[in-house]
């Protein structure tokens, strides 16, 4: 059984006790421990089911890498599922639950799986479920789906907030280990500005549990007289809980930063995504130790061997009373060791070499640990958890020599440096023999803005695995790095570290090395995907034979450790399937993050409200207090009607739409997009940019305009005036506004940088007002300050004046077909002056109205909308707007396009009018059908609805199409099928339906 | 070559599975084929299946630079539609919808093709709009589509949010035939069909060159020696520029990196697949319980297969606007795409100015939806000289401004 | 994420400054022009795998337009320049061929 122990426990305080629950049972832990270690103390060596066959899963590491200990923590709002427990800090009040299971932890039908998976093999799903047809949707997939996915999901809205951080820096280190201090310390002594993280809550990494001394001290030592020197330095920041997440292109770098999750109740974000620039990046990631494929290596119990030390040392727990350990190298001598000083029996230690190891195994040995060398698991033996292992040779097949009953396994098969930051941004690896591992190539590093290196890696991560070696690497590091960009190393005493001599490793990808196929087919390389050696041989065997394939076909390496601990292992017995070298089968891609982060950060702070920035009208507070319905339009919201108590939305419209046409309406234009085009050769510039000619636009004058893409098609529509010689405003719509102001600088600065031309946005600079109705001139007479008279300001023109004390530029223009000003003020007056308009316009009927009403007056008026009669594809001359492209100019932006044989071709759909007979609304979006069908199949089609209202002036639908030859087939009648069975017919008309002679508008 | 099915798993347990053939075969290249296919992508694998199965011509080579399926095939976000709505679109997604259908029995191969619906979110008056009008041409292009209600789309989703507060769902366009499928069994399943027929599947052999004689296509340089051909297709995706290069013309194309991630698996929540074009993110959960998130793309022409984070940023905030409680999940994994876009979003499946060399590519972002009907179309262009899926899709559309522009209504076509 | 020196205002941009604008140095062609020219201004574009040229605008910084020389391969920089010109200017030509020699792009080397 797993327990506290009296003595070791350096990460631990025993004062100080901790309530937790475990599948609502509640459990005891010590402050420090994590919810790994805190499990095990209390004996919960089953901790989690896995994926594909719900096998009993315990702990097998005691960090990042963990594949098997994933739970769901907390509740509500804060519940999440995926937590590993390995890297969970206890606090008081934390609530487990272990996950794929039903209905429990230890009872669970879904382990059927595992008696039927030899059934269920690598790929077994590509080859079934096809018959007969219809089950595979309506049986096999629902079952499967049932039975997949891992963790519960969230039931709430996140109660927790999160935010951005930014930071630049000179060098950012990864990895506060004794690698990623000694580096940085050699780095910031330069002067260079340093940002060191580390993912865990504490600094030194492993080494103060592997041990070793730095310059006669012990290892905890320097760590802590380094971390203290580093923090004294003002150009170095030091964070913990913070991960390296990924590196990108250019020295970009994600950190992910838990503020929280140790300890829920602080005030504050949960997570922090720091967003870093960094000069230089020094990878000092360590290693990650790799399991060893035996049979049965996945039975709760079996456990790296430096993890099993990390608990003993760091937790105080021991994960067995009696244990085995399985090794190919002399690491897990270590492991012994610590065992046997912590008062826990080791029975064997099976060090699969014949000559077995170093230093370390005849300290083991003198302890009187039982050494067995060129010896092997042939398999464990248990269920639930360990009950003892089958021991053989290593050089055979799995033969049992010797039965041996023990309660854990400690394994170790050799380390493998953590090369993903390195790898995240193209850096490439070579295979390192010896160690039998990949590590960085120096020659083929990520490469930055400058086409340089721009990582580092350092101490075990660069694959250098005795302390003195990492600590002279990553010295070099932290100065090659500093020097790199400029800062000048000093030339300081590098600490010398020491340890043990070790043997050298012996690559061990299957045990025993023979091991028979049933062996095979229990040894497990991916945990939590249940992938076993057997998987990835069936892979080859079938011609799944890049790595790639492998993966995808076995899911090795895709569960939520992304193959930290299958990848090396899997690849290998790959290779030896294939005959051919590693090196030659290569590793699958490493794509960040590391370790997974949350969408909580990754988003930000920007959600609800905030979730984009939203631009406001200096009467967009009034809007919303008086019924707004909004409708967003870009950042902008604009008011789609103001709803009155007991009103329709519809009836809103309608309302409105009748009032305006009747008596008084007020717009808010504001949106509207307001660009001023200055300078000498403005006009000529806006010839360009228009299809009509503006140069000969006179001051005082406004004149409707159309854009065109350089590919011909419409991008915008509106008025413009003249001010002055050398000055115009340009109205642009309300999505326009940005657009085309780009659209203009591009032209500006690109093609014609030698034209004298200015423009400036000044869309939020004022405020807008379109008084509409046939009162509209009364209630600006009331106001008094400037004539506004027929003769004074008449239509399409505009006037500089004062209205009521306001300074105000008054444009005659009507998008509605009624007498109509629209008047600018400056922004700060904006509000003052609709509450002004409202309040002398109520003896006229005055009422605000939405964009809804104006998209009705102006389809009675058939004027077209951007984005309504056109869709990207539609060019002036199919509505109708011949009259508004010049044929004086050579050039205009569209016009070469326009020249194109599609764009001339007669059959080309135009712009109509459209009447249904019996007066309903046609369907948006409906399409006329025209006989037969096209060479696909397709109904042949003759022209579509663009726009189509109830228009409440006339007391019936009306509607605007293109349609194919329309404006010569007047009075003909075509058919729209709906959606829903029903068919419409309606009859070609003029676009115009209300006051055809502009009557109203030229009062 | 032996069929897959339940029994035969049975009858392979029994031996520990050591009786599988290989799924295709890894021929050396022979010195001549009729047809010759760069680029062991799905596209090229199903036109090389289709030059077979309905046409009968199998003395064909795929020539892969890499491994089968290595592109885009495997590293898209697995949807498939066909609620397009130009014409050309249509006929092409809806083709390649319907073969999907029965594609698992087809190709003896399980795909996993999983119709769970498709539904576009509208949250604008101009989607609505523009989603009507898709419904509409959908109905009669014969491609199964409906509009329908805030309220069902909460009954087809309930972890969706469709009140905002910023983009409130007005509705959605939805595809109930629309899906997923295994991405990687696509690339797979037609290998080893086209394996079955005889045909050669040569992976990581790098076309250097095209020959050329008389202003016809003669055969291509490879770094496994010289091959000839009558006809050659280029199906290579991102990389069509290149090889268009090596045959002498240029094409309306550039690459970019298109961004998907994916999140730690959590228990079914979501059946459909569900795209929301106004916050510009989509999503869907796979078989695993992962949810898959596709992104942005780069604007910069880019052949990394990295892109850039703030994409991703984008992408997951809307999602979480929209689907609030993926805020605790946790992404497990991001990559990146090289896609090609040409200058109408649209596809190029076409003649080139070489005689009998063929072109197919310009997918962007809809390549994995239209497998089955793009090889289709394409093996009939390529064995006929003329195809009806193919016709709209010709490169000299550009030329005469006859585009087919997808963004009318969706603003972005994934 | 990359970074770009916009020429104007000095500052190193990074990607969320700037605008994208596609193929540098296109000369425009108007009415007149033949249908392939026309066509081959909109349409043809160079999309090499390795150094190209192309234009940015620092949109959320000084708003201008300039040109950059970039390998798409390795998104290493050689440098960028200002828009008013219809050729890359000779000292960035010159790091180009310090860092790649023989390089070509359209008629430019």
């Amino acid at each position: 059984m797993s327990a506290r122990i009296a003595t070791q426990g350096r990460l631990i305080d025993r004062s100080k006790p901790i309530t937790f629950t475990f599948n609502g049972k509640r459990l005891h832990g010590l402050q420090g421990d994590t919810l790994a270690s805190a499990l095990l103390a209390n004996d919960q060596m089953l901790v989690g089911r896995s994926y594909k066959y719900h096998r009993p899963r315990g702990i097998l590491a005691s960090g990042a890498e963990e594949p098997n200990a994933l739970m769901g923590l907390g509740e509500g709002g804060k519940f999440e599922p995926n937590q590993r427990a390995t890297t969970t800090e206890l606090y008081d009040g934390l609530t487990a639950r272990s996950q794929n299971h039903w209905p429990s932890l230890e009872f669970d039908v879904g382990q059927v799986n595992a008696a039927l998976s030899r059934f269920f093999p690598a790929g077994f799903y590509y080859k079934t479920f096809m018959w007969p047809k219809s089950f595979w949707e309506k049986v096999y997939e629902p079952v499967i789906r049932q039975a997949a996915g891992l963790g519960a999901v969230p039931k709430e809205r996140d109660a927790d907030t999160y935010e951005y951080f930014y930071a630049f820096t000179d060098i950012l280190v990864i990895g506060g280990g004794v690698a990623g201090l000694q580096a940085a310390k050699a780095a910031a002594q330069t002067g260079a500005k340093v940002l060191v993280l580390e993912q865990t809550p504490h600094w030194g990494g492993r080494a103060p549990v592997d041990g070793g001394t730095v310059d006669g001290e012990p290892v905890e030592a320097f760590v802590e007289r380094t971390v203290a020197e580093l923090s004294a330095m003002e150009n170095v920041t030091l964070r913990t809980r913070a991960m390296g997440a990924g590196v990108y292109d250019h020295g970009y770098a994600l950190g992910y930063e838990r503020l929280t999750d140790h300890a829920p109740l602080l005030a504050g974000p949960r997570h922090r995504l720091w967003r870093i620039r960094a000069k230089r990046i020094i990878t000092a990631t360590g290693a990650i130790e790799r399991t060893l494929s035996f049979a049965g290596n996945d039975i709760p119990g079996v456990m790296l061997a430096s993890a099993m030390r990390d608990y003993v040392v760091n937790y105080g727990v021991a994960p067995g009373q009696r244990v085995v350990i399985a090794t190919n190298n002399d690491d897990a001598y270590r492991t012994a060791i610590a065992l046997k000083q912590a008062g826990i029996e080791v029975l064997r230690v099976l060090d699969a070499r014949n000559s077995g190891g170093g230093d370390l195994m005849r300290q083991a040995h003198e302890m009187g640990i039982r050494i067995d060398c060129g010896r092997a698991i042939a398999r464990v033996k248990g269920a639930k958890r360990v009950t003892g292992v089958s021991v053989c040779a290593h050089d055979g097949e799995g033969g049992a020599l010797e039965e041996v009953a023990c309660d854990a396994v400690a394994m170790s098969g050799g380390w493998s440096p953590v090369v993903h930051l390195w790898s995240h941004c193209g850096g490439k690896l070579i295979w390192d023999e010896t160690q039998a591992h990949f590590r960085p190539d120096p020659n083929r590093p990520p490469t930055g803005a400058d086409g340089e290196g721009f990582v580092v890696p350092a101490g075990a991560a660069n694959g250098e695995l005795m302390l003195d070696a990492v600590l002279s690497d990553a010295d070099a590091a932290g100065k090659l790095a500093a020097k790199a960009i400029g800062f000048k190393p000093k030339r300081g005493k590098v600490p010398q570290g020491a340890g043990p001599e070790e043997a050298p490793m012996m690559p061990v990808w299957l045990m025993p090395a023979r091991a028979t196929t049933a062996l095979r087919n229990k040894a497990f390389l991916d945990y939590q995907n249940d992938v076993k050696v057997s998987d990835v041989q069936l892979a080859a065997q079938e011609g799944y034979e890049s790595v790639e394939h492998t993966k995808r076909y076995t899911t090795l390496g895709m569960a939520t450790d992304q193959g930290k601990i299958a990848n090396i292992n899997g690849l290998a017995i790959l290779a030896d399937s294939l005959n051919a070298p590693i090196p030659q089968v290569g590793t699958t891609t490493f794509r960040p993050p590391y370790t997974p982060i949350s969408m909580g950060a990754i988003a930000g702070e920007a959600r609800g409200e905030i979730f984009q920035p939203l631009r406001r009208t200096p009467m967009h507070d009034w809007h919303d207090e008086n019924g707004a319905d909004w409708e967003p339009v870009g950042h902008w919201r604009r008011p789609y009607a103001y709803v009155r108590p007991g009103e329709s939305v519809h009836d809103a419209v309608m309302r409105e739409v009748k009032n305006t046409r009747e008596k008084l309406g007020l717009l808010d234009a504001s949106t509207l997009g307001k660009l001023i085009v200055k300078g000498r050769d403005a006009g000529k510039f806006l010839d360009m940019l228009y299809t009509n000619m503006m140069s000969t636009l006179k001051p005082g004058k406004c004149r409707y305009g159309l854009m065109c893409s350089e590919n011909g098609f419409l991008i915008d529509d509106g008025v413009v005036a003249r001010i002055d010689e050398d000055t115009f405003l340009c109205h642009t719509t309300t999505g326009g506004a940005d657009r085309i102001h780009a659209h203009m600088e591009e032209w500006l600065q690109c093609e014609w940088w030698d034209w004298q031309v200015y423009v400036a946005n000044v869309t939020e600079q004022f405020a807008q007002i379109a008084v509409v109705g046939p009162n509209a001139r009364k209630l600006l007479e009331k106001l008094g300050g400037m004539d506004v008279s027929k003769d004074a300001l008449p239509f399409m023109e505009w006037r500089d004046g004062q209205l009521a004390g306001f300074d105000v530029r008054v444009y005659r223009i009507s998008f509605s077909g009624e007498l109509s000003y629209e008047i600018a003020v400056p922004a700060c007056r904006g509000r003052a002056f609709w509450d002004l308009l409202l309040k002398e316009g109520a003896e006229f009927g005055v009422m605000p109205y939405g964009t809804e009403a104006l998209h009705i007056m102006r389809a009675e008026k058939g004027f077209i909308m951007i984005g309504d009669e056109t869709d990207g594809t539609v060019i002036p001359q199919d509505l109708g707007l011949h009259w508004a492209i010049s044929k004086k100019k050579d050039d205009y932006l569209g016009k070469r396009a326009q020249q194109r044989s599609h764009m001339t071709d007669p059959n080309r759909w135009k712009l109509v009018g459209l009447e249904t007979l019996d007066g309903s609304v046609l369907p948006d979006g409906a399409y006329a059908v025209a006989e037969g069908v096209n060479e696909n199949g397709q109904r042949n089609v003759q022209g579509r609805v663009t726009s189509t209202y109830f228009s409440p002036t006339l007391g019936r639908g009306i509607a605007m199409g293109l349609v194919l030859h329309g404006p010569d087939r007047m009075g003909e009648v075509l058919e729209f099928p709906g959606t829903d069975g029903k068919a419409f017919k309606a009859k070609i008309v003029s676009p115009v339906f209300y006051d055809k002679d502009g009557e109203k508008q030229n009062v | 070559m032996k069929r897959y099915s339940a029994f035969a798993i049975a009858r392979e347990a029994l031996r520990y599975h050591t009786g599988w053939e290989r799924a295709w075969t890894s021929p050396e290249p022979k010195r001549h084929y009729d047809v010759i296919i760069i680029g062991a992508g799905g596209h090229g694998l199903a036109t090389a299946y289709y030059l077979g199965k309905n046409y009968g011509i199998t003395n064909v080579a795929v020539l892969e630079k890499g491994w089968l399926g290595g592109g885009n095939t495997g590293r898209n976000t697995t949807i498939i539609r066909s609620n397009y709505l130009q014409d050309p679109s249509a006929a092409i997604y809806e083709k390649a919808r319907a073969l999907y259908e029965d594609l698992s029995q087809d190709l003896n191969y399980n795909l996993m093709f999983s119709p769970r619906g498709v539904m576009m979110l509208a949250q604008t008056h101009h989607e609505v709009r523009g989603y009507k009008r898709t419904a509409h041409a959908n109905a009669l292009q014969g491609v199964k589509t409906e509009w329908i209600s805030p309220q069902r789309v909460k009954e087809l989703v309930p972890i969706i949010n469709i009140d905002g507060p910023r983009y409130p769902v007005l509705g959605a366009l939805w595809q109930e035939r629309g899906g997923t499928a295994r991405h990687d069994a696509v690339a797979w399943g037609y290998a080893r069909a086209c394996s079955r027929m005889g045909m050669h599947i040569i992976q990581k052999c790098e076309v250097t060159g095209i020959r050329r004689e008389g202003g016809k296509v003669a055969g291509v340089d490879t770094t496994k020696g010289p091959i000839d051909c009558n006809k050659l297709g280029l199906v290579v995706a991102g990389h069509s520029g290149v090889l268009a290069q090596m045959a002498g013309f240029r094409l309306p194309v550039e690459s970019v990196a298109l961004q998907a991630l994916v999140s730690e698996p959590i228990k079914p929540c979501m059946d459909v697949v569900v795209m929301a074009n106004t916050v510009h993110g989509y999503m869907s959960q796979s078989d695993k319980g992962e949810m898959v998130i596709g992104g942005g793309a780069d604007g910069f022409n880019n052949y990394t297969q990295r892109g850039s984070f703030h994409h991703i940023e984008e992408t997951v905030r809307a999602l979480i606007e929209t689907f609030p409680i993926i805020s605790r999940l946790k992404m497990l994994r991001q990559w990146g795409g090289i896609v090609d876009m040409t200058g109408d979003r649209s596809p190029i499946l076409s003649k080139t100015p070489v005689e009998n060399i063929f072109i197919n590519c310009g997918w962007g972002t809809g390549g994995f939806k239209s497998i089955p009907g793009s090889g289709w179309g394409f093996a009939q262009l390529m064995a006929t000289g003329d195809s009806p899926l193919c016709r709209a899709f010709s490169l000299d559309r550009f030329k005469e401004g006859r585009f087919i522009d997808e963004s009318v209504a969706a603003g972005v076509a994934h | 994420m990359l970074i770009l020196q916009c020429p104007y205002c000095g500052i190193d941009a990074e990607e969320t400054e700037l605008a994208p604008g596609g193929e540098a140095h296109l000369k425009r062609h108007g009415p007149g022009s033949s249908d392939e020219d026309f066509h081959d201004y909109l349409f043809a574009r160079e999309n090499p795998r390795g150094v190209h040229f192309e234009r940015w605008r620092h949109a959320n910084g000084c708003g201008k337009w300039f040109h950059a020389a970039r390998d798409t391969a390795t998104l290493e920089v050689f440098g960028t320049y200002p828009a008013q010109t219809t050729e890359p200017p000779k000292e960035i030509r010159d790091a180009i061929t310090a860092r790649r020699p023989g390089w070509r792009w359209r008629e430019f080397s």
